[in-house]
């Protein structure tokens, strides 16, 4: 069977529910091969991990550059791989760098590019869902290797237990004329709560939120369901919350199996960022709030009073 | 210096954006069509650079005749001149078609030190332009810059994702995508505006950058779309007046959907 190569997402010794989703998804096409990029000795942290999910092989690229420069090592490394063996797809998460190193790796190896989808079949077929879930759209490539950037959250992860055997594989030398170095790299830490796009519960906050002070609304109702915290524009703009928790047509795009709004009008931006979600509450103060034309459940009525006592009574249940 | 500016006009995000029913691409017609807000933060960097010390400034852009409304806007905040490949042939290009048009329409502007763009536009969204122009090139990429200084041949830049933050370092030529904090984009002036009309805009088609038609457009892209169906519509559902039991009223409708 035709080897599917997933570029495994790992941050400080841990790998990202999305490697999963990839690796169970590129099951469907072929045999999965996980290829982990990193500083020596990260393979062995995520191996138990890859095989219990589906990865047959685990190519091991590891070499000190691969934090030194941006995208580029990871390039490096797909395209050779692509170019030893052929894969029918190569997955890569759609985050910000995973899509630079697609977009490169697509360039580099004249194949075709699937952004973003959220399903694919065995055949490549591929399922995208844009305009903030507007509408859905199916694709395919014309060329040998279909490089693939997965949306996160898209798929429930299978566990199924493969050899995970490692083969090390070169990290070519960093040609630094052709590529941005990188220094004082410092991810992102998510704190306690699940991360935005992988969460299944998410509680946001709006214009109507008033103030940073008063997100600990927003946060207490987010906690008591083990959700994640979003923000609507208006919100993050007015610096009642940070950048990177803006759900919306420039934020996230988030597809929960629960989406509290609360204090979001839901202007059309916002909504091309969260109407894929299962089952949308909205609590806002304006009977006419478009928010209302889209929620499975709405109250119109002051967050301040429901949303606390949403949280008490969830309390009481769990 | 000499500074080439990416634009793209792209549809309004507060209108209803829709597909074309025969080709399946982006139906630009149908919307209104607006300069992408974070093209003009790439070009209020590019007059930054240029204030400070000396450059010129190309808008390029690849787009139908509408087109034009988004250059003369950069022309009016102050670049000096665009370029512009309009040819019917380009319609549909995928992005590695699209890559592959920019990157030779890049080469028309002479000895480039430096291209600037968005890092990402509000409609195809791909977020990757600037790396792929990079490989494209052969030119080291800086992407997601929220801040950028040039100087003696190197561009630094602070870049932040959702995923963290980092510093850049590179030797010039290179090309840097902008993110929305970089800086606040000026409104063109009156003068400005007026001054735009006047400013040159060498249109050109895909032949004057050696490419043929079968390398560009729905034809030469490497993905190809099958269908697509607008989502159905979601409709509200109960809508409730909150009469001091509101929130024990959502909790009453998540157990019964079994979501707590």
């Amino acid at each position: 069977m035709a080897e599917v190569l997933v570029l495994v997402d790992h941050v400080d010794g841990e790998i990202k529910k999305n490697t999963y989703e990839m690796l169970t998804a590129a099951r469907r096409i072929g045999e999965p091969s996980a290829v982990v990029v990193g500083t020596p000795g990260t393979a062995t942290k995520l191996a138990e991990g890859l095989a219990a999910h589906g990865a047959e092989k685990i190519y091991v690229a590891e070499s000190d550059d691969t934090v030194n420069y941006l995208s580029t090592p990871q390039v490096d490394v797909l395209a050779a791989l692509v170019e030893r063996v052929s894969p029918p797809a190569v997955l890569i998460p759609a985050g910000a760098d995973g899509r630079e190193v697609a977009g490169r790796l697509a360039v580099r190896t004249n194949s075709g590019w699937l952004n973003d989808l959220v399903d694919i079949d065995g055949e490549r077929a591929g399922t995208h869902s844009i305009f903030g879930g507007a509408f859905t759209v199916q694709s395919h490539v014309t060329t040998d290797t279909a490089v693939v950037s997965w949306r996160s959250g898209s798929l429930e992860v299978e566990e199924n237990a493969a050899a995970g055997t490692q083969e090390t594989v070169e990290v070519p030398a960093i040609d630094a004329a052709k590529s941005a170095k990188v220094s004082n790299r410092a991810p992102i830490v998510g704190g306690d709560r699940p991360e935005l796009t992988e969460a299944s519960v998410v509680v946001a906050g709006g214009r109507g939120v008033g103030s940073a002070d008063n997100f600990n609304v927003v946060e207490g109702l987010a906690d008591s369901l083990h959700a994640a915290v979003g923000a609507s524009r208006a919100a993050v703009d007015s610096g009642y919350y940070p950048n990177q928790f803006q759900v919306g047509q420039t934020g996230k795009t988030v597809s929960p199996q629960l989406y509290i709004a609360l204090g979001i009008s839901g202007a059309i931006q916002h909504r091309a960022g969260m109407q894929t979600s299962k089952t949308i509450v909205a609590v806002n103060k304006d009977p006419e709030a478009p928010i209302f034309e889209i929620a499975d459940f709405g109250i119109v009525g002051d967050l301040f009073s429901v949303a606390p006592q949403l949280t008490e009574e969830v309390g009481k249940r769990a | 210096m000499n500074i080439v500016v990416l634009i793209k006009q792209v549809p309004d995000t507060w209108s209803e954006r829709t597909l074309s029913d025969g080709d399946k691409t982006l139906d630009r017609a149908s919307s209104d069509a607006v300069l992408d807000e974070i093209n003009e933060r790439a070009v209020e960097e590019a007059l930054k650079i240029k204030e400070a010390g000396d450059a010129e400034v190309t808008i390029l852009t690849a787009g139908p005749d509408r087109a034009t409304d988004a250059i003369r806007k950069a022309l009016s905040m102050g670049a000096d001149k665009a370029v512009h490949v309009n040819d019917d042939a380009i319609h549909g290009s995928d992005a590695v078609a699209t890559a592959k048009v920019l990157a030779k329409a890049i080469g028309t502007v002479g000895d480039v030190d430096l291209v600037l763009a968005g890092n990402e536009a509000t409609d195809g969204r791909s977020g990757a332009m600037a790396g792929m122009l990079g490989e494209l090139l052969g030119w080291p990429s800086l992407t997601h810059a929220n801040a950028l200084t040039v100087e003696n041949g190197t561009a630094k830049a602070k870049r932040e994702t959702d995923e963290g933050t980092c510093d850049l370092e590179a030797a010039l030529p290179a090309i840097v995508s902008v993110g929305e904090k970089i800086n606040e984009p000026r409104y063109p002036s009156f003068k400005g505006i007026m001054a735009a009309k006047k400013k040159p805009v060498n249109t050109i088609g895909i032949s004057d950058l050696g490419l043929d038609a079968s390398e560009v457009g729905l034809a030469g892209s490497l993905v190809q779309v099958d269908s697509f169906a607008p989502r159905p519509p979601k409709s509200g559902g109960q809508k409730v007046e909150d009469e001091g039991d509101g929130g024990a009223k959502i909790a009453e409708y998540l157990v019964g959907q079994k979501l707590i």
